[in-house]
């Protein structure tokens, strides 16, 4: 929907500047982007994860001035930032805390992606390039979480890159070659820290391109239907950065009381131990955002299955467009599909809850000492999981009836009877 | 699925992050036993919750008198005992290694160090610039002293347990409760329903009168005041050390909570501005 630019040079300087590398018309017409003008919260969560990305990197880079990627010192070096690095404390508790609020927001900008059909032609490049930034970030929280070097951080490592051991014939070497060695150890933490630092620029890479995918084609709506006239559109700036910036403020009120007054809820308090390898935590548990992938992956007891299964989870994501033939992109027009989604949602929190649970613990009891169990309500929610994908959506595609649509963004803002509407800014 | 109004926003936004929370807290177990665990109104728990500074004091010396000849304490400097939000703080010692209370603590401590002249290993006096300690020279040596247990280091134990202050209060109450039917407690260990597996290699650390309290000094709005000392029960002496070991967990408490506050007022009016803004720029806007 990027139409031809409107920007006209109005100083010399940037004339001179505009016939050379016409950067300043880039970012004018980023600001003058025409954007459907039914845009909701949902669509706010954009703007935040960018905020969130740029959080991450500059507290990681302060941090890493102060860490120390050594076995030896990590843990202490952690401590030291906490202790006596002048705000250390709230760059740390940031940093670890911020990981929860970007995983937060991009489940939601997911979750509304999955609602309105983002994913659909035109659309598939900035899904899978989501999905694809989606599998960064789940790599850079991983390595990440393993660099305090507390009991937890160790732990998860070495039960993460266990799996790789599972990898029929090659498996142990690749397991040794990942570590750099036979066991999490030094080699394995400077690794580590080395790509942490390096991934999330990989990730503001695949941002640049999922924007700029975005902006090619435009940005879906709540109702799903293509801008086709001006009066369809806004322009970005003053509508939607001023809305943005309204829910980046309410997202930070959130984030700040969890930084301030919850700064360890969401994390382990077996972190605070060092990490020791001759004593194995009671519970060895991800952290809250990869808590249904943990469940998928218990759900089958064959582990090299269970991997394949985690693995399934995520490149299913990929291929979704594919999936999902409905010509109907918006659920709100899909009367059945929308069911299957909000119980999609509802499977998703089941495999968070399953997976924080001990398997054979009883999840809902049914009278005494008897129940379903956390691991069967996991496998459960995880066909669930599955068969959204890979059973319901295709079907769906074929046989439901959608409701009717209006013609056009502005026919369902403003009534059938309307076919203009103000588009002036008030001052 | 589309939030109507901005309340209903942010309200799905928080009831989202708190169920997450309770998620990540389901997890955790516990032996069964008659004991029940106590929960105190920490003086420290809450958005405007302090340490207790005055019980953190005597905190200290129950810290010093009975848990440092096992436990260490190593991410602590004594300097760090007059920083501002610490138990020590004297507002006429900005610079914490001036504070006498500091110095004096330091200089109690025997730290191992080289003479300079002779390369020689010798033993000093703390300063205020020291780090607390190890208690023994090595691992293996702890566990030798220990039944093969090494005493963890204390610096963040209160965080380094769920519900830490609640934990290591109980722990140390909750030894004599009666040991259940069925439990064979080995020599060497101890039962006490507060640990996970009820079974501890250290003994009840704390008895009736075991450290001698002295009565503290606070500077009141200028005015110095003598706060008796209380009786050195197990609850009290529990309490205090508590108070000690909290602050020591998380030294900057009262200074990220008054950041917090701040930070949230200023984002709380910003959010306000910026609905407004909002209202205003779409207030002819069908949309």
């Amino acid at each position: 929907m990027s139409g031809p630019s409107t920007y006209e040079p109005k100083y010399a300087a940037a004339k001179w500047m505009d016939q050379r590398l016409p950067i300043i018309r880039m970012g004018a017409d980023f600001m003058t982007f025409p954007s459907p003008r039914n845009l909701n919260y949902w669509y706010t969560f954009g703007g935040i994860l960018a905020l969130c990305l740029v959080v991450q990197i500059l507290s990681g880079v302060i941090l890493a001035m102060h860490y120390v990627a050594d076995v030896d010192l990590a843990f202490a070096s952690v401590q030291r930032i906490r202790r006596d690095v002048p705000f250390g404390w709230l760059l740390q508790s940031m940093h670890a805390v911020g990981a929860s609020m970007f995983f937060l927001a991009v489940y939601m900008h997911m979750f509304r992606g999955l609602y309105y059909g983002s994913y659909k032609a035109p659309r598939e490049m900035i899904w899978i390039l989501g999905c694809a930034i989606y599998l960064v970030m789940m790599a850079t929280a991983f390595l990440g979480y393993t660099l305090p070097w507390g009991q937890m951080s160790f732990w998860g490592a070495t039960v993460i890159t266990g799996f790789f051991g599972a990898v029929p014939i090659v498996g142990e070497s690749l397991q040794q070659w990942l570590l750099g060695g036979y066991a999490v150890d030094n080699a394995t933490l400077n690794r580590f820290f080395a790509l942490h630092y390096l991934l999330p620029f990989v990730i503001a890479a695949l941002v640049g391109l999922h924007v700029w995918a975005l902006h090619h084609v435009g940005q879906n709506n709540p109702i799903g239907i293509s801008e086709k006239t001006e009066s369809d559109t806004l322009s970005f700036h003053p509508f939607y950065t001023v809305k943005d910036a309204f829910a980046i403020a309410v997202f930070l009120v959130i984030f700040a009381v969890f930084l301030f007054y919850l700064p360890d809820a969401l994390g382990h308090a077996d972190n605070y131990i060092e990490a020791d390898a001759m004593k194995t935590p009671a519970h060895i548990v991800p952290e809250w955002y990869f808590l249904p992938f943990y469940a998928i992956l218990r759900a089958v007891p064959s582990k090299l299955f269970g991997i394949l299964l985690m693995l399934g989870a995520i490149v299913v994501l990929f291929v979704l467009p594919w999936l999902d033939t409905h010509k109907v992109r918006s659920m709100r027009f899909r009367p059945v599909a929308r069911w299957f989604f909000i119980l999609f949602i509802v499977m998703c929190f089941i495999l968070g809850w399953c997976g924080a649970g001990v398997p054979d613990d009883i999840a809902i009891p049914l009278g005494k000492d008897a129940g379903i169990t956390f691991y069967r309500l996991g496998q459960a929610a995880t066909v669930y999981y599955f068969a959204y994908f890979l059973v319901i959506l295709p079907i769906l595609g074929l046989v439901e009836t959608p409701k009717k649509r209006p013609d056009s963004i502005t026919k369902a803002v403003l009534g059938e009877n309307h076919s203009t509407a103000g588009l002036a800014p008030a001052e | 699925m589309a939030f109507k109004t901005t309340k209903n926003f942010i309200l799905g936004a928080i009831v989202a992050a708190a169920s997450v929370t309770g998620i990540a807290y389901a997890a955790g177990g516990g032996v069964e036993s008659d004991y029940k665990m106590e929960h105190p109104d920490w003086s420290f728990n809450g958005p405007f919750g302090k340490y207790d500074m005055v019980a953190a004091q005597r905190g200290y010396k129950v810290y010093r008198e009975v848990c440092a000849s096992c436990h260490s304490l190593k991410y602590v400097a004594f300097r760090h005992l007059g920083d501002k939000g610490a138990p020590f703080y004297l507002a006429d010692f900005e610079n914490p290694n001036d504070n006498p209370y500091v110095k004096n603590f330091a200089a109690d401590w025997t730290i191992e160090d080289i003479d300079n002249e002779t390369g020689d290993v010798i033993e000093r006096p703390g300063i205020t610039a020291d780090y607390f300690p190890p208690i023994f020279p090595n691992d293996a040596a702890a566990r030798a002293s220990n039944g093969g247990a090494i005493p963890p280091d204390l610096s963040s134990m209160v965080k380094a347990r769920n519900n830490g202050a609640d934990y290591v209060y109980n722990l140390m109450l909750a030894y004599g409760s009666p040991i259940p039917k069925g439990v064979e407690i080995t020599p060497g260990l101890h039962w006490n329903p507060v640990m996970d597996g009820g079974k501890i290699a250290m003994a009840a650390p704390l008895s009736e009168g075991l450290v001698d309290y002295d009565p503290v000094e606070i500077n009141d709005h200028g005015e110095l005041k003598t706060i008796a000392a209380p009786e050195a029960t197990v609850e009290q002496m529990s309490h205090d050390l508590v108070q000690f070991l909290a602050w020591s967990a998380d030294p900057k408490m009262e200074q990220r909570k008054s950041v917090g506050l701040m930070t949230l007022i200023y984002l709380i009016i910003l959010s306000l501005l910026l609905f407004l803004s909002y209202k205003r720029v779409w207030r002819n806007v069908k949309h």
